[in-house]
This record gives structure tokens, C-alpha cells and sequence, in this order.
């Protein structure tokens, strides 16, 4: 099972607590993980990524592993421990503002 | 006795305000999305427990929620608004062409006539429609045909920000844009024409009296005439007595003409309501005191309502979508401000008083009455 932690704000969208857990097919990237999220929960839809260009949100970031994964290919498999489950994939609202 | 019922949009979430008809006790409810821009909340007229809201953030996008019980319970709904065909470009800032992208709904306006169909404004300027409750949205691409090239940002952006429904014709659709203008379709969206014609904007555009650029900040019109147009423009107020074919200044006798919001008495169509704010450098009241101006001959004369008014050290804006009427007798006028106060009169303008004092700065007012 893959593991998400999604920002308070989307917590609150989805209506979930804490952390969300995913069953993905085939191999773990951003975009399988993201898809699997969005299917599930299809009103995060635009709010992570452009619904047509699957773009990431300008100030939204992928963490994993202690590693910003933000500017990765979105077909790049993401680390052994996401995929294990050992390891949360974070989706971040970026630091901006005073 | 009735219910009334003010939906209250802030940078920070949203807020219901209540009320029996004496307005003179509410309760406070929110925030609703807290956290989130709340740019607009509105009801169906045809069903007042249908409401409609717009909730964005820089961070995660656009939003819509939809309340099938009065704001009691909210769903998300839609957030697809997809240009129709080739974008094309606006101006940006510096004249430069720039494309179209969507960032915000600003304005959502339900049909007159059946609660699933509902009209948004958005940024960068388009009008998109839902017929389904707000579940699918499509443009009414045809208005971007209308010069959009030539359209340009205020400073808030390229916003549709203001939609008026014609009671009596209902293919017929007023917007307004900054800063592009006024516009009307008489076809339900497949053709528009500008409707801009005796504005002048000599210190906002090249030529002053060009066909679209004009920032327009607010157009309101009374049910009972709507061939009859007032305009709060970036400066001048203005009227149009043949529905936006052309319009006049009525500014009159206004400390200052600048302004964004302009309403009109929900009984006397000839009663309108604007804010004077300094200048478009200075987004505050003049000399301190927060003062509503009221027109009882529909423009060139106005008196100063300031009765609970703070009459000093007043630095707050009224936003062009933070102003409403009740329907009730005698008419509510309603206003909320960026410093967060949200202002009531019971009496048509004669006296005011806070409903509340401390939200976030409010971006928008709209008030139900409820049987």
C-alpha cells in the first residue's frame, strides 16, 4: 500500500484524516500515485496538478525519503520505500508569503 | 416574520449572517473553507437554499461548492473551466500579447429561472455556464471574440467580475470586465456587442473613448427596469437609459468618483447606492470617514449617509462585489470592507451598524430574504 499525506487544506476537501492509503497497479511513479489519488478522491482534481496537462501546481511539492521529488519526471519510479510503504509520499503546499 | 440571510466572501473563508426581518440581531456562522479566498457566494432566486460558491487558493486551484440546504451541508462540484477552442492572447500589462489562463472564478450567478443553471465569471476574463448544478462548465466562447486581444488587467486582473441577468428578455446578458468594458448578448451568449459607448477613460487609456478597455468596475441594474444601467467606472459614475447603448455621467456632486461597488434600492429604481473611495491610488474613504453616498434621482445629486459610520480614522475599501439589497420594506443595504467589518442599514441607508466587526477582509456580500 502505497502511503499519502495530503496538506491540511486538501485533508479537508477530500474529508479525510490523517494519512491516505493507496492500492496502485503497476509501477510507482508521481503520476500512478496521483492518478490512483484523483480517481478516488475526484475532487482533488486541479488541485495538485492541471486536470488536461497533469502540470504540477506551481506551489505544490512532491517530498519523499527526506528528497524533493517535485522537478522529477512524473514517470520516474519513486523510491523503494514509497513503494514498500515504508515511506509516506508527501504532497507539500509550497513556502510562500511572509 | 422573514428570514434574512447574508453570504459573506472573505480572503479567508466564508460566512452566513442571520437575521428575522428587523435586522437588528444576528448570528454569526463560519468560517465556512476557512483558509480558502471565498470571491463569492449567491443563491438560486428560485430556490433559496441552492447556493453557489466560489473557493480558490494560490495553492491548490478553484473550487466549486454547492448547498442544496441553505448552507447547512456543502459538495464540492465542478472545477473543470476549460477555454473553448484556440485560446488566442490578451494584453498583458506592459501591451504585450499574453495567452489566456484560467486562475479564479470571481462571480457566480444563478439563472433567474431554474437553480441548476448557473453563470461564472472568471479570470483571465470569460464567462462559462453550468446547467447541471455546476457538475460540467462550458464557455460562452464567443464573447472573447469581441477585441479580447485588446483587453488588458487591472490591477486585480483580467476579471469578469459582474453579471446582470435581464428580467424581461431572458436571452439577454450584460457582463462587465476590467478592463475591458460592458457587454451584452441578446442571443443567450452567441453573439455580443460592446456596449461602451460615452465612457471616457483619459487617464487610463490612449483614446479615451475606445471601443473596449475600459475598466468598468460594477454594473446594476433594478428588475422592474432594465433598460436602466448604473455604473460605478474605475472613475465616474455613469447611467444608460437604453440598455447600454450609451451611457452618461452622473457623478454629480460625489467627493470623489472613484468607487467600486453601485447598487439600487430594491423599491425605487431611481434610489442607487455608491462608496467614494480617494482615488485609484488610494484605495480608502476620503478624509477618513466611511460614507455612503445615496441618490434618490437616479445620479447628479447625492447626500452623505454617515449615521454609525466610523466619521475618522477610516482607511477601508469596498470591494466591488461587497454591496447588496434586500427586498424587504423598508429596503437593507449591506456592505462588508477590507478591514472586515460587514455594515447594515434597516432603513435604506438613513442609519447603519455593524453586523461584525472582525472577519478577514471581505470581498463580497450578497443577502437572501427567506419566507
Amino acid at each position: 500500500m502505497i502511503r499519502v499525506v495530503l496538506p491540511a487544506h486538501l485533508r479537508t476537501l477530500a474529508r479525510v484524516d490523517g494519512e491516505v492509503t493507496l492500492e496502485v497497479e503497476g509501477e510507482v511513479t508521481q503520476r500512478s500515485v496521483l492518478d490512483t489519488l484523483e480517481s478516488r478522491y475526484p475532487m482533488l482534481r486541479g488541485t495538485i496538478r492541471d486536470q488536461v496537462t497533469h502540470q504540477r501546481r506551481a506551489f505544490v511539492r512532491f517530498f519523499a525519503c527526506e528528497e524533493d521529488l517535485s522537478h522529477e519526471p512524473s514517470d520516474a519510479p519513486l523510491p523503494d520505500a514509497v513503494a514498500a510503504g515504508t515511506e509516506p509520499f508527501l504532497i507539500v503546499g509550497a513556502m510562500a508569503g511572509g | 416574520m422573514s428570514t434574512v440571510r447574508v453570504l459573506v466572501g472573505t480572503r479567508k473563508g466564508a460566512f452566513v449572517l442571520t437575521s428575522d426581518g428587523t435586522r437588528q440581531r444576528w448570528d454569526i456562522s463560519g468560517p465556512l473553507f476557512p483558509g480558502w479566498e471565498m470571491y463569492h457566494l449567491n443563491g438560486s432566486p428560485v430556490d433559496p437554499n441552492r447556493l453557489y460558491a466560489s473557493q480558490s487558493s494560490g495553492w491548490f486551484g478553484q473550487q466549486i461548492q454547492r448547498s442544496n440546504d441553505g448552507g447547512q451541508t456543502w459538495e464540492p462540484v465542478g472545477n473543470q473551466f476549460s477555454y473553448d477552442g484556440v485560446t488566442g492572447t490578451h494584453q498583458w500589462y506592459d501591451g504585450t500579447p499574453r495567452p489566456w489562463e484560467f486562475k479564479r472564478v470571481w462571480h457566480l450567478e444563478p439563472s433567474l429561472t431554474d437553480p441548476d443553471t448557473v453563470y461564472a465569471g472568471v479570470e483571465d476574463a470569460a464567462l462559462f455556464r453550468s446547467i447541471d448544478g455546476g457538475q460540467t462548465w462550458q464557455e460562452l466562447p464567443e464573447l472573447r471574440s469581441v477585441k479580447g486581444h485588446l483587453w488588458q488587467p487591472g490591477a486585480g486582473g483580467m476579471c469578469l467580475h459582474t453579471i446582470v441577468l435581464d428580467p424581461s428578455h431572458t436571452e439577454r446578458i450584460f457582463i462587465a470586465i476590467s478592463a475591458a468594458g460592458v457587454f451584452r448578448t441578446d442571443d443567450a451568449g452567441k453573439t455580443w456587442q460592446p456596449m461602451n459607448h460615452g465612457l471616457q477613460s483619459p487617464y487610463e487609456l490612449p483614446d479615451p473613448d475606445a471601443e473596449v478597455g475600459h475598466c468598468v468596475h460594477r454594473i446594476a441594474m433594478h428588475r422592474s427596469r432594465p433598460s436602466v444601467l448604473f455604473m460605478q467606472k474605475h472613475w465616474d459614475v455613469m447611467r444608460s437609459d437604453d440598455a447600454g447603448e450609451s451611457w452618461h455621467e452622473v457623478s454629480g456632486n460625489l467627493p470623489t468618483d472613484f468607487g467600486f461597488p453601485i447598487a439600487v434600492h430594491a423599491h425605487e429604481p431611481e434610489t442607487i447606492y455608491v462608496v467614494p473611495i480617494k482615488s485609484d491610488s488610494e484605495h480608502f474613504p476620503p478624509d477618513g470617514k466611511l460614507r455612503v453616498y445615496r441618490s434618490r434621482t437616479g445620479g447628479h445629486e447625492w447626500e452623505a449617509l454617515t449615521q454609525g459610520l466610523p466619521q475618522r480614522d477610516c482607511y477601508v475599501n469596498v470591494l466591488r462585489d461587497a454591496m447588496a439589497v434586500d427586498s424587504l420594506d423598508a429596503c437593507g443595504i449591506y456592505f462588508g470592507t477590507t478591514g472586515g467589518q460587514v455594515y447594515a442599514s434597516a432603513d435604506a441607508g438613513d442609519s447603519w451598524a455593524p453586523i461584525v466587526r472582525d472577519l478577514p477582509a471581505v470581498v463580497s456580500v450578497e443577502v437572501q430574504v427567506l419566507p
